[in-house]
């Protein structure tokens, strides 16, 4: 990507700079984005200033909406961020405990990447927001992505190829060894879904899922406790997961294909991939996702 | 809105971003980046510690000491870089690290400096006139800086100083600050100049002038060129012109091509002769050919002499960095008609830009450690000047070596792209935050009256959990032993 046109704002608070192989890594706060495009030069510098552009002022309003975001207050949110979470996580409100927050990664992601392809023409793009990714595919492109299966030890178990006419426009990983709390033991769930931010709540859903609750050599703790602020409330998280048998692997896995499933059947996502302790499983209809 | 709970257990309320977290004793905020020490809202940015075994990760290499005759003893090196400051100033620097290298008891003080009296050096590889030396560069707008005086195929830029980080104005000072910060970390910085160009820098970068990325350094000047390629060109062509802002060389009269016997061609340039063969002056300076205004490389010369010039005389015009090249033969007006260039003439200008270095932007930290951060080094500020003088106090910045200033003070110039990545912060004031390690024997720390009831083993500094481990960039290794005082 030629991007040499593309001087990057440097701010007190948002902090911009492009990343060896002309991607953009744009940071504020809890917010980590590594953004790549590909087009006309001109059209990646108009997209990067577009993504600056949407960020600057995303996290006040992102704040400001916070009481309603994690559910102490109710009614709709006031900024757009606000509401694609609320959109995301809607469908599971019936079954389970989910707040929008739980969606938060995605839907800033997919602010922030339709920002970019309204201001430029762009064959590709993604927006990656500490691993949950959305995408952007014009007709006919596709994308590889390479997967994880443990966020605090990366190295690559497989890939999932994206093609334009692939039904998916986002990818979310969550477990209980990422950045938020996680009700479940799977060290990562990775999610192919519509939209980044479903795939962000999808994935919360199916990794809380991933789960053995009688175990008495998890280690968990109430949320509130880590956070004074956390949405989960006085919640068990997870924060230590021991050495577990085989038996107990596949019981935690089936819990969590189970939940997947059923997600996959009603189109909640297109595919998942769940870890625990070094096994995949795998869901899906089609073959998305090679390990 | 709810009322936030009122409740003692030592939470702290994080201010660095909107999110406004409450982050309780041992636990970091939503970013991982602050955290709750004991209380204290910390940046938990991982301390730096140079590790020469992580050097070049070559397989045949167990060792790194198996690699390098030079290097004697100690693996690892406290950097700076996350150390922390000395704030109040008498407080003792952050880390004084003892370690033993090569049986000699050395001294390591760690701080990171902050520093009002700073700015950055930018040697830019470009023979294209960026602006009038003395003109103001600007970042965000703002004043920042000045075109300074050019150097080899070079131009250079001022940024920064004390004077426009805080006599400026705020907006000034923050667009300084912000600028510094970037270069020094190796980012790309949009600059313009007022009567001049539009420029991206960064260091180890080349320079993107008015949107046209440079791609070569000069392989001389013009009067350089003729003599570096007047044999390559004898007997295929019978003048040539290099094109070049400062000197252009003309081969038939220059002393290359006299040497060579190369018969006279009654070419006329314009612009001040200087020496046999070498012109100042031949047009304006600019962005066009060899950092001159002209597109035409035609303009430069007058009308052949009628008494010299005969039909048919084949001529190279030519840039200094073979960018721009033009061939010419006379017609029987003795005018000038380009033609297509024969296959040895292109060979020849393929030359000149096989020899042109790669175009670089430069960029070298400077800052003065002349006051207050001497004093967590020592009781007795002076004598560390001194003893750094003497040359018994290696200085390093982030493990980079610097170069010292002679004279008053410790004012130091690094090459950022030396220092590990993003080793450089701010503080509003504003002003650049900046590793600086001082190492010397510990009998000579003990001497110029060091804090030595804070040394501290380097085995413990390493069992630190938030210290980060890196490979050392380029350089000779900090820890080398100093001469014995």
């Amino acid at each position: 990507m030629a991007i040499e046109a593309f001087a990057p704002v440097v701010s007190n608070r948002l902090q911009a700079r492009v990343l060896p192989g002309g991607r953009l890594h744009l940071h504020e706060g809890p917010i980590d984005l590594i953004i790549g495009a590909w087009g006309q030069p001109a059209e990646i510098v108009s997209a990067y200033r577009a993504a600056e552009r949407r960020m600057t002022g995303l996290l006040d309003a992102l704040c400001q909406d916070l009481p309603v975001l994690r559910a102490t207050a109710t009614g709709e949110a006031a900024c757009s961020t606000g509401r694609r979470m609320q959109a995301a996580v809607a469908p599971y409100l019936s079954e389970v405990f989910l707040t929008p927050m739980a969606a938060v990664a995605g839907a800033v992601a997919e602010e922030v990447l339709s920002a970019m392809v309204q201001a430029a023409t762009l064959s590709r793009a993604f927006v990656n927001n500490g691993g949950d990714i959305a995408l952007h595919l014009a007709p006919g492109e596709r994308l590889v992505l390479g997967a994880v299966d443990r966020p605090d030890r990366p190295a690559l178990f497989g890939t999932a190829t994206i093609s334009a006419a692939d039904p998916v426009r986002g990818v979310a990983t969550s477990g209980w060894r990422g950045r938020s709390f996680s009700l479940g033991i799977a060290d990562a769930v990775t999610v192919l879904a519509a939209s980044a931010a479903a795939a962000d709540a999808a994935a919360t859903v199916i990794a809380n899922a991933v789960d053995l609750p009688d175990h008495l050599g998890i280690g968990r703790v109430p949320a509130e406790a880590l956070d004074p602020m956390s949405d989960l409330g006085a919640r068990l998280v997870t924060r230590d997961v021991p050495w577990l048998s085989p038996p107990d692997i596949a019981r935690a896995l089936a819990c969590g294909v189970t939940t997947a499933r059923r997600l996959l059947a009603r189109g909640g996502i297109v595919a998942a991939a769940l870890h625990v302790q070094g096994r995949t499983e795998l869901v899906e209809t089609g073959r998305m996702m090679a390990a | 809105m709810s009322v936030e709970p009122k409740i003692d257990d030592g939470r702290v309320r994080c201010d660095a971003c909107p999110v406004m977290c409450y982050i309780k004793p041992g636990l970091t905020g939503a970013c991982d980046r602050y955290g709750n020490e004991g209380g204290q809202l910390v940046r938990l940015d991982p301390h730096v510690i140079l590790d020469r075994s992580l050097q070049g990760a070559v397989p045949f290499l167990d060792r790194a000491d198996d690699w390098d005759g030079d290097i004697v003893g100690g693996t690892r090196f406290v950097t700076a870089i996350g150390a922390g400051t000395t704030y109040p100033d008498y407080k003792p620097a952050p880390f004084i690290v003892a370690s033993e290298i090569d049986g000699v008891d050395m001294v390591t003080v760690v701080t990171e400096g902050i520093f009002s009296y700073c700015g950055v050096k930018v040697k830019i590889d470009t023979d294209r006139h960026i602006g009038p030396e003395g003109s103001p560069v600007r970042a965000e707008g703002e004043a920042i800086g000045h075109v300074t005086t050019g150097e080899y195929g070079s131009q250079m830029l001022s940024l920064g100083g004390v004077h426009h980080l805080t006599g400026s104005g705020k907006k000034a000072g923050r667009a300084t600050c912000a600028a510094l910060l970037a270069l020094s970390n190796g980012e790309a910085v949009e600059l313009t100049v007022d009567a001049g160009v539009s420029m991206l820098v960064q260091s180890g970068q080349p320079p993107v002038i008015n949107g046209a990325r440079e791609e070569r350094m000069r392989v001389g000047c013009g009067s350089a060129t003729i003599g570096m390629f007047a044999k390559q060109w004898q007997g295929n062509i019978d003048e040539v012109v290099v094109v070049d802002d400062h000197i252009t060389g003309v081969l038939s009269e220059h002393q290359a091509g006299k040497v060579l016997g190369i018969p006279e061609t009654g070419v006329r340039m314009k612009g001040r002769r200087s020496t046999p063969g070498r012109y100042f002056e031949v047009a304006g300076p600019g962005t066009g050919w060899g950092g001159t205004d002209i597109s035409d490389p035609l303009t430069i010369l007058g009308p052949f002499d009628p008494k010299v010039a005969r039909p048919g005389l084949r001529m190279l015009m030519v840039s200094t960095t073979g960018e721009q090249a033009a061939y010419f033969e006379l017609d029987e007006a003795l005018r000038p008609i380009e033609r297509d260039m024969p296959a040895p003439v292109v060979f020849s200008v393929d030359r000149i830009k096989e020899n042109c270095e790669p175009a670089l932007c430069t960029v070298l930290f400077m800052a003065g450690a002349g006051g207050s951060l001497r004093a967590g080094v020592t009781e007795n500020p002076v004598r560390l000047t001194t003893s750094v003088k003497n040359a018994l106090i290696r200085v390093t910045c982030g493990g980079a070596p610097v170069f010292i200033w002679p004279g008053g003070g410790i004012t130091f110039m690094v090459d950022v792209a030396l220092v590990p990545k993003n080793a450089f912060g701010y503080v509003p004031t504003p002003a650049l935050v900046a590793p600086i390690e001082f190492t010397m024997r510990r009998d000579d720390y003990a001497r110029l009256g060091g804090h030595m009831s804070h040394l501290r083993p380097l085995a413990d500094v390493l069992a630190e959990t938030s210290a980060r481990q890196i490979a050392p960039r380029v350089g000779p290794w900090p820890l080398k032993p100093l001469p014995r005082s």
